[in-house]
This record gives C-alpha cells, structure tokens and sequence, in this order.
C-alpha cells in the first residue's frame, strides 16, 4: 500500500466519521421506506403502541441482540443524545472499516511469489 | 434520533422462508468471496474497507422523503462503481452483518432477507445498470455521476421488490400485496433519487480525486477517455 493511498484512505475515513459522529444527529426521525410500509394500515398512540388496525409489524418480534450496547444506534449509559449518537457511528464507522478492511486484506490476491517475497510473514 | 429499525425485523417473514433466504444468502456470498479474490488487490482491499465503513456512516442519514417517512442510502450501487460487483456485495454484507450484530438494526432471523435484498439484489441491478449505461455515458466524473444516479434509483427500487417478494412468500400478515408492491416502489424512487444523489457526489468525487481508485473506469476501460482523465484531474 502506498503513502498516496494511505492519505487517501485516511481523507475518507475522516469524511465517514464527520457523518456518522456529526451529521447523523441531523438525521431524520421519521421511519424509513420500509418501517412506513410496514406501519401502514394500522394506527398508533402517542407511545407507539399500535391501538387497531392490520399492518405489517403487528407480528414484528424483539431483535435477540436488542441488550447490545450500541442497539438502536446510541451508546449505552450516555444520557446525552447528541454524544450517544456520535460515539455510537463513530464505533460504527471504525468496526466497519476495521472489520471489512481486515477481512478484505486476508482475502486478497498475491503478487506471484516472486515479486513478493518481501511479504511473506 | 429515534429511529432505530432501518431494515426488516423479526417476526414480519415467517421463520421458514427466512432460513431459506438465509441459506441463499449464506451460498451466495460464497460465491461473491470466490469472484472478489480476483478483484481484491493490495489497493482495492483497504478501498473496499473504506467504502463498507462509508457506507454504514452514510446509512446512518436517514432523509426525509414524504411528510413522516424518511429514506437511506443502501450503497449498493456505489459499491459496485468503486469497488466492483463481488467485492461490492460483501461491503454491503459486512454493513449489515455489523449493524445486525452490534446495533440490533435489521432481526437476527431476518439477516438473510436483508443481505439478499440489499446486498444481492440490489448490487446486482446496480452493477447490470451500470455496465448497461457506460456503454452510452461517458467515463468522465460526470458520466459516472449520472450513471450512480439512474442505476441507484433502479438499485433501490429492485431491492425493495425483494422485499415484497419474500413477504408474499413468509408474510406474517394479511395484506393485499399489490399495495405493498405498489407502496415500497412508490417510496423507494424518492429514496433511490435521494440515494442516487448521494452516490454521484461520490464516485465522481473519487473519479476527480483518483480515479485510477474507481473499478467502473478501471474495468471498462476501453477508449483513451481514462488516461485522458487521469492526466486532466
């Protein structure tokens, strides 16, 4: 890996945590595509509670993972929503990077033999 | 920010057509890791690894589409322009798998549905777009731009589809699907239109920048428009 993509890779880490630590508290509250779709047909009170109708998530179960610190995209034990938020896509964006990055660099092709015998460890 | 579920949660597929999905899912990426060996080179590697971690920041911005519904990126397209079918498919993968795994987003059962329609689906009408377009569209960052845009819009409203078909096949509920069909399409254009921007202001970004980095320049390189190009950024 040269120096030039190194800056490269690094100029677009910084830009994916300015947007999953900054501008994600920015976001939309509303319930996406789906999460709609999945609601329509049904009506709900105040505290989300469905209160009569027929639609898709009458059936929706707990997620088995839903005691993981980071569920829901907010950092456990943090009352401040904001900082929730922001530790949680910064977690994100570095598991992610760390985790396809290093799975992606164990899969990938070698040089022939010859030109990388440098690399062997 | 309150929205927490962004994909399919437990419970709205019955459990056998989601083993099935995730049997399909689990055969399929095999497939994907055999294919991106090819691909994956000392440079394309840690590009895939930024693109997965952009990918999931930018599936953090949920935008608004209609009055109370919002919309994400699902990145599949973007993928497949920076990084190539194959590989593409396991970004989105590794996205999904991490934010079912650490943030409860998308059921644990429903993994399966969501990578077959995000990360399968999706990327594959990507990719068939995309080399469909550069045949006409010009390998310039704004040949790139529009071609993101139209095959992001395609992308997202085939992988929505996925959706339905799985809950024609598993639906917990009794619903008419046409409606389900004709409504996930329907907010699906918005949010492929929204997705479509965001991913043209990407790649041609990274085609300004460096677009040796771009697989779609790099793979369909034929004309001495790349090299023009490059010599022109």
């Amino acid at each position: 890996m040269t120096r030039r993509l190194g800056w490269f890779l690094a100029g677009g880490l910084l830009v994916a945590l300015l947007l999953a630590g900054v501008v994600s508290n920015f976001a939309s509250a509303s319930p996406d595509g789906l999460d709609a779709t999945a609601r329509e047909g049904c009506t709900f009170d105040a505290g989300g509670e469905i209160t009569s109708g027929t639609c898709m998530v009458q059936q929706e179960g707990a997620h088995q993972l839903s005691d993981s610190p980071l569920a829901g995209y907010g950092m456990r034990g943090i009352d401040n929503g904001f900082l929730s938020t922001a530790l949680a896509g910064t977690a994100g964006v570095l598991i992610t990077f760390g985790l396809g990055g290093g799975l992606f660099w164990l899969a990938r092709r070698r040089k022939p033999a010859a030109s990388s015998s440098d690399q062997a460890a | 920010m309150e929205t927490t579920a962004m994909h399919i949660a437990n419970g709205i597929v019955d459990g056998p057509v989601s083993a099935v999905f995730a049997v399909f899912a689990v055969a399929a990426l095999a497939v994907c890791v055999r294919k991106a060996r090819t691909d994956l080179d000392e440079r394309l590697a840690p590009m895939a690894g930024l693109v997965a971690a952009f990918i999931f920041a930018v599936q953090m911005l949920n935008f608004q589409v209609l009055p109370g519904v919002s919309g994400h990126l699902l990145g599949g397209t973007l993928a497949v322009i920076l990084v190539g079918p194959w590989v593409g498919a396991l970004c989105v993968s590794t996205v999904l798998i991490v934010q079912c795994l650490l943030f409860a987003d998308g059921g644990l059962t429903a993994l399966g549905l969501n990578i077959t329609n995000m990360a399968l689906l999706g990327t594959a009408a990507g990719y068939l777009l995309v080399v469909a377009l550069l045949r006409f569209l010009p390998k310039t960052p704004a040949g790139l731009a529009a071609t993101a845009l139209i095959a992001s819009i395609v992308s997202v409203v085939v992988a929505s589809q996925g959706f339905v078909l799985e809950y024609a096949l598993g639906g917990t509920t009794d619903l008419s699907l046409p409606l389900i069909s004709g409504t996930m399409a329907g907010v699906h254009i918005l949010i492929g239109i929204g997705e479509g921007l965001i991913a043209a202001t990407t790649v041609a970004t990274v085609a300004k920048v460096r677009p040796d980095l771009v697989y779609a320049l790099r793979r369909f390189r034929k004309a001495a428009t790349v090299s023009a190009i490059g010599a022109s950024a």
